[in-house]
């Protein structure tokens, strides 16, 4: 297992650097001379211009740039953000966490919602139950995240029964920290639903033909006819095993639900790195894209990493070999 | 063809409907200009925000008309932007007028439009926008730059895909390992921060035809990954096949036998891929044009005519026929995920 895992994290080494390859080609590439445009530009102090120009050796051979870029990356330095005068780093500390709680909700929503159903309509094939739900699947794989974002927004504006936007409405100082959290939760429901009604018909198709897929093997069957009681073949025998391709799912879900939750984000108004990333792309802050994008990159490597562990922690099979 | 057809209307109805519910699509796109009763930048002033017109059989004394009419209306409300209709005179809809020459994709140009009404009415299927612009117009203009978009980008990433895939299914070695280091560290960004920062590399300001090409060009560099990975496979297993062999042994190329004996086998495997990727293009664009990255005013596409809602609540409870756009972008996408699931079904041949 600890083998298993120390493998991973090697694998992802060279992911990392070409990673950062590729954002330093995107930042050499964009037109005209960078460095000077930002002498140019009376927003920019020239102290942040000489820092920026020592830390990243602007004025360098461009081999040397990206040897300089790499090691600022190994430290998690970004550069500075030319629109909000600070690091870059900050910015992203202070956003990632929002989408990452944001990530988490609705994984953890459609996973509670998608796997019972999925489950009854995979034991019910070509039931009412299951034909509802396959639609309902179909529609929700076929909606896009911003459609359903604009139509909560509407519903919203209508009945007013969510805040919207921002991550908190108590800006009272006495507020206990049990009341901020709940006006957290509060402000999280609207994207967090909205993200989850987009991911949720993917994952029960997914689960229910994992479900079904296993349910006619043999070896149900043949704990059928040995008188194996239904619950323990659904739940112990058919469950445990449809399940375990899910893990591998889930770091991959990662990846999409950081695309939806992206363009969630900046339709609800919540103050994520999809946000951040449009803010950055519309004012030409090329220092925080390029921090937002690697950062969004690392995470679905995580991301994948973690269903990698969860996948050998679960199905022994892996583990082993 | 006819024989795919008939397969599948076999393998489901529904999907031989989508099928042609997309051609149907695609042709009023192409032939947009005809259809629309206003072009795509003519502006009502005095009708900003115009709710959907009512269309009118029956008249205020009761009378039946067979041949269906709108009013003239006019701002009741000039804050809140409500209408009124002006019951005096009706203005019935009228089919094949005539109107300014407009020219069909160059290659015809027509004076007759579909349907319209006389002038100082309007109608307005789907409402108007913040500038008073007719929404049913600027959809169906806006639905061939939207469509037009997503079918030339995959186009790009799927040769782009063969050519990549079938190299590095067939030579293998360092070839294999390089191409597919390649694609693997494109597919380790979530597709819209590589959409975005890939639009950073750019001015804010191009004129719309250059951002019509960026955007191809973006979606398709994102694209091909996936679809070169997927033939690279493929070939990988063909070329393990007697055949091969056979036409190697024939003193057949490389080249020849790559090209024309193991691509074209992959060929039912990737326009199934193509077609369930296409959505992924359609959302790419509206994203991109959402956002006010895209396709610029003043022409239409789906995700532009939606982008004035944004962050806009009061834009969105005042207009909601503005989110029109987005039923139109899902109608055509579970039309094409229909499409695809019965393709992957339809055109494998395990199962003819």
């Amino acid at each position: 297992m600890k083998k298993l895992i120390l493998k991973r994290v090697l694998q992802i080494i060279p992911l990392l650097i070409g990673m950062s390859f590729v954002s330093f080609i995107i930042i050499q590439s964009s037109p005209g001379d960078y460095f000077a445009q930002m002498k140019m530009n009376p927003e920019i102090s020239p102290s942040t211009i000489e820092q920026m120009r020592t830390s990243f050796g602007l004025d360098k051979p461009i081999m040397i740039q990206y040897l300089m870029w790499l090691k600022n990356m190994c430290k998690l330095d970004f550069g500075i953000s030319f629109a909000y005068h600070i690091p870059v780093k900050t910015l992203i500390k202070f956003r990632i966490k929002n989408t990452l709680c944001l990530a988490v909700f609705s994984i953890f929503l459609s996973w509670l919602i998608a796997i019972p159903i999925a489950v009854i309509a995979g034991y019910k094939e070509g039931s009412w139950f299951d034909k509802f739900f396959s639609l309902l699947a179909y529609i929700s794989i076929s909606l896009p995240s911003f459609f359903v974002a604009l139509l909560f927004v509407y519903f919203i504006s209508k009945t007013a029964v969510l805040p919207l936007g921002g991550t908190r409405s108590i800006f009272d100082i006495n507020a206990g920290s049990f009341e901020i959290f709940k006006d957290y939760l509060k402000h999280l429901l609207v994207p967090g639903i909205v993200l989850c009604f987009v991911n949720i018909g993917g994952l029960f198709r997914l689960m229910k033909n994992n479900f079904v897929e296993i349910f006619n093997t043999p070896y149900i069957l043949a704990a059928w006819a040995r008188g194996v009681p239904a619950r323990s073949i659904i739940f112990k025998h058919t469950l445990r095993n449809a399940l375990n391709p899910m893990f591998t799912i889930l770091g991959m879900e990662i990846g999409s639900i950081l695309n939806g939750a992206a363009l969630t984000e900046i339709i609800c108004g919540w103050p994520g790195m999809g946000s951040l990333i449009l803010e950055a792309v519309l004012s030409h802050d090329l220092y925080l894209v390029m921090g937002s994008l690697i950062i969004s990159g690392f995470l679905l490597i995580v991301g994948n990493l973690i269903g990698d562990i969860l996948l050998a922690f679960f199905d022994p099979r892996i583990r082993i070999s | 063809m006819r024989n795919f057809l008939g397969r599948l209307k076999k393998y489901s109805k529904v999907s031989y409907f989508s099928f042609w519910f997309l051609i149907i699509f695609y042709l009023v796109s192409f032939f947009a200009d005809i259809l629309i009763p206003y072009h795509f930048d003519y502006q009502f002033r005095d009708k900003p925000y115009h709710p959907p017109s009512k269309i009118h059989f029956i008249d205020t004394e009761g009378r039946f008309h067979i041949k269906p009419f709108v009013y003239e209306t006019f701002v009741d409300d000039p804050i809140f932007r409500t209408y009124k209709e002006n019951y005096s005179v009706r203005y019935p809809i009228k089919f094949l007028v005539d109107g300014p020459e407009r020219n069909v994709f160059f290659i015809f140009k027509t004076k007759k439009y579909l349907f319209g009404v006389d002038a100082p009415a309007g109608i307005f299927l789907f409402g108007t926008d913040t500038y008073g612009r007719d929404i049913f117009s600027r959809l169906l203009y806006g639905s061939r730059i939207s469509l037009s978009i997503s079918i030339i980008g995959v186009l790009i990433s799927f040769v782009l895909g063969m050519i990549t895939g079938g190299f590095a299914g067939y030579f293998g070695g360092i070839t294999d390992q390089v191409l597919m280091r390649i694609v693997e560290i494109l597919m380790v960004f979530p597709s819209f921060y590589l959409m975005l920062s890939l639009r950073a590399m750019f001015p804010l300001n191009l004129s719309s035809i250059q951002v019509y090409f960026l955007i191809v060009m973006i979606l398709s560099l994102i694209g091909w990954a996936g679809l070169a990975r997927i033939i690279r496979g493929m070939v990988l297993s063909i070329k393990e096949e007697d055949y091969v062999l056979a036409a190697r042994s024939l003193g057949l190329s490389h080249w020849r036998i790559l090209v024309f004996h193991i691509l074209p086998n992959t060929f039912s495997y990737t326009i199934t891929a193509i077609t369930i990727s296409v959505p992924g293009y359609i959302i790419g664009e509206s994203a991109l044009s959402l956002l006010g990255l895209g396709i610029q005013e003043p022409y239409p596409s789906w995700g532009n005519i939606l982008s004035s809602t944004v962050g806009n609540i009061r834009v969105i409870s005042d207009a909601p026929w503005l989110l029109l756009a987005g039923a139109f972008i899902f109608i055509i996408l579970i039309n094409f995920n229909i499409l695809g699931d019965a393709l992957r079904n339809v055109l494998d041949p395990k199962n003819w």
